[in-house]
């Protein structure tokens, strides 16, 4: 079997303007009352990807998520799936299954009768559910517990069951809301990878929701960002976090350092910006924002360097200050490093060795730095 | 930890013992041997073999079973019906009204329920009899039954409908494969509650029931004016175990099976 | 949700036990409320027929021309009757209030009880409840009677000389509703107390209650919704309640319900108990939607 990362590496039909959306979501509104839940929202998602919608609680995920499955109807907008509109199908009719938060296990039945309730539905006959029955229980390494109930499994369990039940009728799509929300963290973590397996596997779309932005950069081919009901950005884990592409963004994924400031010159593949901080920035940029105008710039902490000795591209990209806190974390330690200004940015360095000679105190008077294509700029 | 004091302990004991001393005694002069109720005078059945000869109260024992099971098995349909759409549609024409049709009969004076019913029927031209009775007492019992339903309708967690519709199952098959089973033990319990109303109600039942419908209540209660004997205090012992022996078994049943729920759960959590 | 499937099966779920009980609960109001305004008949049905829509909108005015308040104003002439109302409704309160002093205490044992007898105490009080109201009743008299248990006990004890009268007085009537609505004020207040946080009582003490403080700042006050829920499960069926003033209750015991059956079962007067009831009912419509509106706010903070 090829390795995940080279096929990975490969998939990118967002990136190729002849490859058709499997979903796609036009313009979508949903009000509950006054409330606007999802505003004037457009996707697409393309088969066989592993998407996520992250955002924190109450932006609208579960409710787009909703929409997809059938259990609420969009206010204004379309959801086409595979060609066809979604519009006035009520959820028993939708090629999509979903894994509820909850598991939404039926108490009642026991594990076999949950992952063959869909089925039945179907009217699939009896020796072929057994079959299917029997294959995802192996799936999800269940194989011993079929004659359980819900009540007699733990968390894990239920999960898996959870899973099962949703992959037995083999739909297009997967819905998982928050699938992996009500389990501690080293479990989470193995079952993070088992998804993503699984996805491979069987070759099927999976939207998944989450709130956890680790899990949504392990899992996810894209990642959409959404707040207020509105979709922020688009885009793969590592341009997220490398480039992205708002204030919003940047902000919420991993730890940041923003500089307000204007920009001062701008030329060819870079931009010069004055900050607030009292120093100047030169940074690689594709594009080149007006002379004058304000913008913000993004670094990430890993990417600041902290010295005792001026830096060799002082004055720019390079500001002086003095140690404000130490946090030592083991696999790296962050210091809190304050401008002269007043204004505190982040550092974190690696400790790559385990001891160093005179290591960097309190209240020392250092510089930070950082390269040109260490920020992005963020024009609003 | 919580301490249970001594107040704790005296104001149950004391609590119990009003609640059943009463009964209690009641039980013990039924196998008095004299016909005096208040004076003891040794052990006997002979009021329980005497019953077995009161026939007309064997007919208004069966009267009372049958308008019991009807109505209650009716009762149930309906109350059930009544808490789902008390909990499924919160907004319809008419709420308000609907709600206050299923709270009122819980604290209705029974002279009024039964008055107003009677001059129903009386109204419409409904001959008063078995058939009336039985009406008025699905009436006021499905009250009991919606509220029994729709207590465990609002802890239902509503995302095992929702999955089963995701898996294909239509509005109907989802109720009676998902949402009827679940509940199931409260529709029963339901069920319990409107059987054994029925059986005990007394006004409502005078104010409906017309000739060749007495029931047992209103055959005790005619009894009971002209005084208290030994023989009722029998046929009220037989009702009372009737009715204890119900609810101890149906709540040993439902202790049993929480117990292994909890046992279930406990060895879950231990693999 | 009720976009889906077919809209048949969801309206039947609300209009089957709607069209029920607008027929077999409310309609039955406004007959009463029709005949309360009739004039006394000899003939049976007692009372003069009711609205005949055959009649037509003029039938209708008409006949609204021929509605009588003579019963309303006899009802007012009568002493008998404005007493009766005032009885019940002074027995009712301070039934009312005994059986809350009772309740609580027993609740509140109840709640503080080790978890795992607590089932059985809930069964122990719902199970009177299951049975017959009667019987409770009838139990009372063989205690009370002046020959009866509770004197022979006293008398043996020597606490008591000659026996006390209790049965066929107000005292007997007290006893029996505490007695019988027990469990109705124990219940809610149990549940109440029951899904309480203890280290909300904790918290106040450590902020410096005593236990005693800490109770009627913190605990009684959550407790609140069980007591009036209480309060009302008792207060309006007592106020018309006709078994206990009937059996315990004397000769000179007034209680409404009481009146009532007497006038429809002995006096056959279907007029006037018609107009008895409107007015007991116009009594207890504020309590009754009030304990309505209670019981739909607790059920709807319940999702
Ligand atoms: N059925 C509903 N009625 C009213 N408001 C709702 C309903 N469902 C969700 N909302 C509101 O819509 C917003 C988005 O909810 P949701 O999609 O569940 O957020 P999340 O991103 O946490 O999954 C929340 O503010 C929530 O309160
Ligand atoms: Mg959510």
């Amino acid at each position: 079997m090829k390795s995940l990362g080279s096929i990975r590496r490969s998939f990118a039909p967002w990136a190729d303007p002849a490859s058709v959306p499997f979903i796609a979501v036009r313009n979508v509104t949903k009000k509950f009352g006054n409330f606007v839940a999802v505003d004037n929202l457009s996707l697409d998602i393309y088969p066989r990807e592993f998407f996520a919608l992250l955002g924190a609680s109450g932006c609208g995920k579960s409710t787009l998520l909703r929409m997809l499955a059938g259990f609420e109807q969009p206010t204004s907008g379309e959801i086409v799936l595979d060609g066809q509109s979604l519009a006035g199908i009520p959820p028993y009719r939708r090629p999509v299954n979903m894994m509820f938060q909850s598991y939404a296990l039926f108490p009642h039945m026991t594990v076999e009768n949950n992952i063959a309730f869909g089925l039945k539905q179907d009217g699939m006959p009896k020796p072929q559910i057994a079959e299917r029955v029997d294959q995802m229980l192996k799936l999800v390494k269940l194989d011993k517990f079929a004659k359980r109930k819900p009540h007699q499994l733990s968390g894990g369990q239920r999960q898996r069951v959870a899973l099962a039940r949703s992959l037995a009728k083999r739909p297009k799509v997967l819905l998982l809301d928050e699938p992996l929300g009500a389990l501690d963290k080293k479990l989470r973590e193995e079952t993070q990878f088992e998804l993503m397996d699984l996805q491979q596997q069987l070759g099927l779309t999976f939207v998944v929701v989450t709130h956890d932005q680790e899990e949504a950069m392990t899992m996810a081919d894209r990642i959409a960002v959404m707040a207020h009901g509105k979709v922020i950005q688009v885009a793969t884990p590592p341009e997220i976090y490398e480039a992205p592409n708002s204030r919003f963004v940047a902000d919420f994924i991993g730890d940041v350092n923003i500089f307000d400031g204007t920009v001062s010159a701008a030329g060819p593949g870079a931009v010069e910006i004055a900050t607030e901080a009292g120093f100047k920035v030169r940074l690689a940029s594709a594009e080149a924002p007006a002379v004058g105008t304000k913008a913000g710039l993004a670094v990430r902490p890993e990417k600041i360097r902290v010295s005792r000795d001026k830096p060799s591209c002082a004055p720019l990209n390079a500001a002086e200050g003095e140690i404000w806190d130490i946090g030592y974390l083991g696999d790296m330690t962050i210091f809190h490093v304050r401008l002269k200004d007043g204004k505190v940015i982040k550092a974190s360095s690696l400790n790559a060795v385990r001891a160093v000679e005179d290591p960097l105190g309190y209240d020392q008077q250092v510089w930070i730095s950082f390269d040109e294509n260490a920020g992005v700029v963020l024009k609003d | 930890m919580v301490t249970w004091s001594r107040f704790n302990i005296a104001s149950i004991v004391f609590g119990f013992a009003f609640l059943y001393l009463p009964i209690v005694l009641l039980v013990i002069f039924s196998f008095n041997e004299s016909k005096l109720v208040t004076v003891w005078a040794g052990f006997s059945t002979k009021w329980y073999v005497q019953l077995l000869h009161n026939q007309a109260l064997l007919d208004a024992a069966w009267v009372t079973v049958r308008v019991g099971l009807i109505s209650a098995t009716v009762a149930t349909v309906l109350g059930t019906l009544a808490a789902l759409a008390m909990t499924r549609y919160t907004r319809f024409r008419g709420r308000m009204l609907f709600s206050g049709m299923i709270y009122a009969p819980l604290v209705m004076p029974e002279v009024i329920t039964g008055l107003s019913m009677l001059l129903l029927f009386v109204a419409v031209g409904l001959d008063r009899g078995f058939w009336t009775l039985t009406l008025a007492h699905i009436t006021f019992t499905m009250c009991f039954v919606a509220v029994v339903v729709q207590s465990r309708l609002l802890s239902f967690d509503r995302s095992i409908e929702e999955a089963a519709m995701d898996l294909g199952a239509t509005p109907v098959a989802t109720f009676l494969q998902v949402t009827l089973p679940v509940i199931a033990p409260a529709v029963f319990s339901g069920w319990v509650l409107a059987f054994t109303l029925s059986l005990d109600d007394l006004v409502i039942s005078n104010f409906t029931s017309g000739p060749g419908a007495t029931t047992l209540p209103m055959k005790i209660y005619s009894q009971v004016r002209l005084g208290v004997t030994p023989e009722i205090n029998a046929v009220c012992t037989i009702l009372i175990g009737i009715v204890a022996m119900g609810v101890l078994v149906a709540s040993v049943v439902s202790r049993r099976r929480e117990i292994q729920r909890v046992k279930d759960e406990q060895a879950a959590f231990a693999l | 949700m009720s976009k889906f499937g077919s809209a048949i099966f969801n309206r039947l779920v609300i209009i089957i036990p709607y069209v029920w009980l607008t027929v077999f609960f409310l309609a039955p109001f406004f007959i009463v409320l029709r005949i309360s305004l009739s004039e006394t008949a000899i003939a049976m049905p007692p009372y003069l027929p009711v609205f005949n829509l055959a009649d037509g909108i003029s039938g209708i005015v008409e006949k609204i021309g021929q509605l009588s308040t003579a019963n309303y104003e006899f009802l007012a002439s009568d002493a008998l009757y404005t007493n009766a109302y005032l009885s019940s409704l002074r027995i009712a309160v301070v039934s009312t209030i005994v059986t809350l002093m009772i309740a609580y205490p027993i609740a509140y044992s109840m709640a503080k009880a080790p978890t795992s007898i607590r089932p059985t105490l809930l069964m122990l009080v719902i199970l009177p409840f299951w049975t017959s109201f009667l019987i409770r009743v009838y139990a009372w008299i063989a205690i009370l009677k002046p020959e009866g248990l509770l004197n022979q006990f006293l008398l043996t004890l020597g606490v008591i000389d000659e026996p006390l009268i209790i049965l066929n007085t107000n005292w007997a009537i007290y006893i029996g509703i505490v007695y019988s609505y027990l469990p109705f004020m124990v219940l809610p207040i149990y549940s109440s107390l029951e899904k309480m946080d203890h280290s909300l009582t904790e918290a106040a003490q450590d902020l410096g209650c005593t236990p005693i403080c800490a109770f009627w700042r913190v605990t009684f006050p959550l407790s609140l919704p069980g007591v009036i829920a209480g309060c009302m499960l008792v207060f309006i069926p007592a106020v018309g309640e006709f078994v206990i003033p009937d059996l315990l209750g004397g000769s000179e015991t007034l209680m409404i319900g009481k009146t009532l059956w007497n006038e429809f079962n002995s006096n056959r007067d279907w007029p006037i108990s018609a107009a008895v009831a409107t007015i007991l009912l116009l009594i207890l419509v504020v309590p009754i939607m009030f304990f309505q509106h209670a019981q739909a706010k607790a059920d709807g903070e319940g999702k």
